[in-house]
Order: structure tokens, then C-alpha cells, then sequence
């Protein structure tokens, strides 16, 4: 019994340390900021590879998701007779949750995943001590730049993601379903509100851009400097990232559309 | 301060020393200088904190206690700006070359001209040619750091330490895992350097042969502090037990060959009783 809660409060006391750590570095980079501005081609260098890199698989997955929403939606729908409804059914869901949500999730494997395995590997090869060494500081020339690519280019990924889900949904539900076109455009407009479910959807994806940027540039950082210790963080990038989404898709939900 | 290549100031001095890493002490007192000018090379087993006593003279890491003064400054009290500014004037060349990845042999090269000067790309381009002539590899300009050797890769990152025209070099390990050949080639890069750019040189090594050969000041180190210091003659000739056995390579002495533990013939016997049960 003794052991497990030294156990527990062992855990719980490196998970403190890393959430310091984690705290520090991300206070740091923001300070470093303006590097962003100042040294644009690099962070127009790391929007290349982390967002353009990425937009392949968001829209391929917007496209199935889409189309399983366009089919799912049409079955249930059909039932009541409001098979119209079906493009509101599926932007409803694209905007408010599976667009921020799902994009996030692939943005913490594909690009997120890259960049601790880069930052990991950047520190075990020596090349941020010799960065520093050189009197450049990698705040400024490694982390801020990308920590901004990852923080601007998930909302225009999950917005992408939207757009060619609502598309997917129209090949299924138009094109192979019968649902009239006109209806599915006109009902989409008609439920979706500007306000509450566009922007929610938005505030959402930028949350969930700065937390997995943040996670992954961070566990790259703070990486133990071997080709495990950089396995380890790739790892802990995707589940922490995929943990956090997830919860924070939770407390976002309640706070916007709950009375919480 | 003067910027005599081999002036009576000593570029680096460090005095009581104290640095742990976690409960480990590393470093328990250490005191020593650095002549302006001249090639020093600390010297101990592995394990004794030599590339950590690099990173704290470049201001990486912060002393427990003590003081590190380069260039008449003290590092743990820089500012961060005035330390960047520090680092300009020292180039630190690493063990595995630390180049750029992302990045060819020249552009690793003008990587610190890039970020510190506003140089027109033409003279940048001459610069860092002048600096890979230096080293033997301007034909190699093209190449990516995964083409290199690891001896290539050292003398690039000796070009690229070398191209903002620092006071000093701080030198880890240039030796270890090197064939002849390109041993050869980087002691005499270093020695050339050394004479011709009137730098500080700092190596740190357990390669006896080639850095006695090449050092104007020696200092041993080991337990957290130095064991000698002096002219390459003068450690071999006043050496101490300690530094006999490091000097001649003896397996066993002052540090024995065995890992202290318990009696060897208790061991065996208990060993042998455990069995028997």
C-alpha cells in the first residue's frame, strides 16, 4: 500500500516537474515571438512543412468522413423522412467537433510526430548546443518559428477538413443517395449559425493548434538524447496530444454550448 | 584588456570551482587558467567532466560555486545578450562536428556569417571558401553532412567554428575515433589555427600522445580536480602516481583496475553456501 502511493506521488511529481518544464519553455518561446516577423522566410520555410506537408492526408480523411457522415446521416434521416436535412446534419457535425477534433488527432501524427522527432533529434546530434555556441539562440531560430507554423496552420487544416467533409457528404448524399442539391446547400446555411458553430469550430482548432504544437515541440526539447529517449517522445507526442484534444474537446463543449 | 595573440592575461581563468550534476559532484574545487595564445589541453579519464567544464566556460551550464572568467568577463553573471555576444568571439568545435543537417557543407559554413553579419552573398561566398580552402574541403562545398566522414565532418565544423574570426577555440575531443590519416590532419589543423589566427586553444582529450605533442600548457583533471598542470615537459617529468598511471596508461595503479565491491573470497564462498542451500 505504502508503495503504491509512493508509487502514485512519484508520478505525480514528475508529471509537476514536466508540466514546469513544459510551462517554462512555452513562456520562453512566446517571448521569442518576434522572431517570427523578423525571420518570416523561416517561419514561411516550417508553414511549408508542417501545414502544406499536411493538407494531403486532411483532405483524403475530410473526404471519407464526410462521405461515412453523408451515408449515416441519410440512414437515420430517411426514417423520419428528413433526408433533406442531411446537409446540415453533416456540417453541423464537421464544424462543431469531427473538423477541429479529427484534424487535430492527424495533425498530432503527421506533423506534430515530425517535429519532436526532428527538435529530438536536432539536440542529440548537438546541433542546438552548437546553435547556441554560435551565439544564435534556438528559441528564436529553431522553436518560435515552428511553434507558429503549428499554432497557424491547424484552424486552416480543420477548415479544410470541413470543406471537403461537406463535399464528401454531398457526393454520397447528392450524387449517390438522391438527396436533393438545392436542400442540402439551403438546410446547411439554414442550421448553421455563424456565431455559435463556425467560430466555436475555429476557437477550437486554435486551442487544439497551440497544444499539440506546444506538446510536440516541447517533448522534442525536452527529449532524453538517445535514439530511445526520441522514440519515447514521439510516442508521448501523438497520446498526450491525442489525451489533451480529447479533454479539452470536453471542456470547450460544456463551456460554449453547455451551462456549465 | 589586450588583444596581444600571447599576452600575460590568461584568456580563461577558473577559480573554486564547484558543479554537481544532480547528486553527483563534478567538479570540487577546480582552479585553472588559460594562457592567452597559446594550445592547452585538459586531460583526464573519461567520465571527469571535461566537455561539462567546456560548456561552462562557453556559459551552457551555470557553476554550484566558483567563478569563470573569460575574457575578463564573468560568464554565470552575463546577461543573456552580453553572453551571445561572448560566444561571438569563442568558436567551439564538437565531438561529432554538430553541423547542420538540414543544411549543405557551405551553408553550414555561412551559417554564422548569416546570422551575425549583413554581409553581401558575394563576400560571404568568398569567406566561406577561404575557410574551407583552410581545411582542405572546398571541393567537398556541396555535399551534405550525412556524406561526410567523421574526420571531414570535424574539419567543416572547424571551418564553420573559425568563420567569424573568434579570440579562442574551445576543442572537444577533436581526436577520439579518428584513423591516422585524419588524426594527422587535425592536429596540424589545430596547430595551424593556432599560429596563424594567434587564437586560445582549448582542447579537451584523454589522447595523450597527440596533445602533449601539441600543447604549450597541459592540466590533468580527475575527481572534480586538477591533478597537474604545466608545460607538456613538466607534467611528465613532476608527475605524480595518479598522473604516471594516466600519462603511461597503466591498468592498474592510483585507479585500480577492479570496481570497488566486497571481498572477492567472500564472495565466491557465499556464493558457493547460496548454492548448496
Amino acid at each position: 500500500m505504502i508503495e503504491f502511493l509512493s508509487g502514485l506521488g512519484r508520478s505525480g511529481l514528475h508529471w509537476l516537474a514536466v508540466l514546469g518544464r513544459a510551462s517554462t519553455f512555452l513562456f520562453r518561446v512566446l517571448l521569442a515571438q518576434d522572431a517570427v516577423v523578423r525571420r518570416f522566410r523561416l517561419t514561411l520555410a516550417e508553414i511549408y512543412s508542417v501545414g502544406v506537408r499536411s493538407m494531403l492526408i486532411i483532405m483524403v480523411s475530410g473526404l471519407f468522413v464526410g462521405m461515412v457522415l453523408g451515408y449515416q446521416g441519410y440512414i437515420t434521416l430517411v426514417n423520419f423522412g428528413a433526408a433533406e436535412a442531411l446537409g446540415g446534419v453533416v456540417a453541423l457535425s464537421l464544424v462543431r467537433e469531427l473538423g477541429p477534433v479529427v484534424t487535430a488527432l492527424l495533425f498530432a501524427g503527421r506533423a506534430g510526430s515530425a517535429l519532436t522527432a526532428e527538435i529530438g533529434l536536432m539536440k542529440t546530434t548537438e546541433q542546438l548546443s552548437a546553435m547556441e555556441m554560435m551565439a544564435v539562440d534556438p528559441y528564436r531560430r529553431v522553436f518560435a518559428p515552428r511553434f507558429f507554423a503549428g499554432f497557424l496552420s491547424m484552424p486552416l487544416l480543420a477548415a479544410l477538413f470541413s470543406a471537403v467533409g461537406v463535399m464528401g457528404g454531398y457526393i454520397v448524399g447528392v450524387g449517390l443517395l438522391g438527396v436533393d442539391s438545392g436542400s442540402y446547400f439551403s438546410q446547411m446555411q439554414a442550421v448553421t449559425d455563424w456565431r455559435e458553430d463556425v467560430m466555436s469550430g475555429v476557437i477550437k482548432s486554435i486551442v487544439f493548434g497551440f497544444v499539440v504544437t506546444w506538446i510536440a515541440v516541447f517533448q522534442g526539447v525536452d527529449a532524453e538524447p538517445t535514439s530511445e529517449g526520441i522514440s519515447r517522445a514521439t510516442t508521448q507526442t501523438v497520446v498526450v496530444s491525442a489525451l489533451a484534444v480529447l479533454g479539452l474537446d470536453f471542456i470547450l463543449t460544456g463551456l460554449m454550448f453547455g451551462d456549465m | 584588456m589586450s588583444k596581444d595573440p600571447v599576452s600575460q592575461t590568461p584568456h580563461v581563468v577558473l577559480e573554486d570551482l564547484v558543479f554537481r550534476r544532480g547528486r553527483k559532484l563534478i567538479f570540487d574545487g577546480l582552479s585553472l587558467t588559460v594562457p592567452r595564445g597559446r594550445v592547452t589541453t585538459v586531460m583526464g579519464p573519461s567520465g571527469t567532466g571535461k566537455t561539462t567544464l567546456l560548456r561552462l566556460i562557453g556559459g551552457q551550464l551555470r557553476p554550484d560555486s566558483g567563478r569563470i572568467w573569460v575574457d575578463g568577463e564573468e560568464v554565470a553573471r552575463l546577461s543573456n545578450r552580453r553572453l551571445y555576444a561572448l560566444r561571438k568571439r569563442m568558436g567551439m568545435l564538437f565531438q561529432t562536428g554538430a553541423l547542420l543537417t538540414d543544411m549543405n557543407v557551405f551553408e553550414n559554413v555561412a551559417f554564422p556569417l548569416r546570422e551575425h553579419t549583413r554581409l553581401p552573398e558575394e563576400l560571404i561566398r568568398n569567406l566561406v571558401l577561404m575557410k574551407l580552402e583552410a581545411v582542405g574541403l572546398r571541393g567537398a562545398s556541396d555535399l551534405s553532412p550525412a556524406q561526410l566522414s567523421g574526420g571531414m565532418a570535424r574539419r567543416v565544423a572547424l571551418a564553420r567554428a573559425i568563420a567569424l574570426d573568434p579570440d579562442m577555440i574551445l576543442y572537444d575531443e577533436p581526436f577520439a575515433g579518428l584513423d591516422p590519416i585524419t588524426m594527422g590532419q587535425i592536429v596540424t589543423l589545430i596547430q595551424r589555427t593556432n599560429k596563424t589566427l594567434g587564437l586560445t586553444s582549448v582542447l579537451v582529450t584523454h589522447d595523450v600522445v597527440e596533445a602533449m605533442a601539441i600543447s604549450d600548457h597541459v592540466v590533468l583533471i580527475a575527481e572534480g580536480r586538477v591533478m597537474d598542470s604545466g608545460t607538456a615537459e613538466e607534467v611528465r617529468a613532476g608527475a605524480s602516481e595518479w598522473s604516471q598511471q594516466f600519462l603511461g596508461g597503466h591498468p592498474d595503479g592510483p585507479v585500480p583496475f577492479h570496481y570497488p565491491g566486497s571481498s572477492y573470497r567472500d564472495d565466491l564462498l557465499n556464493e558457493a553456501g547460496r548454492d548448496r542451500d
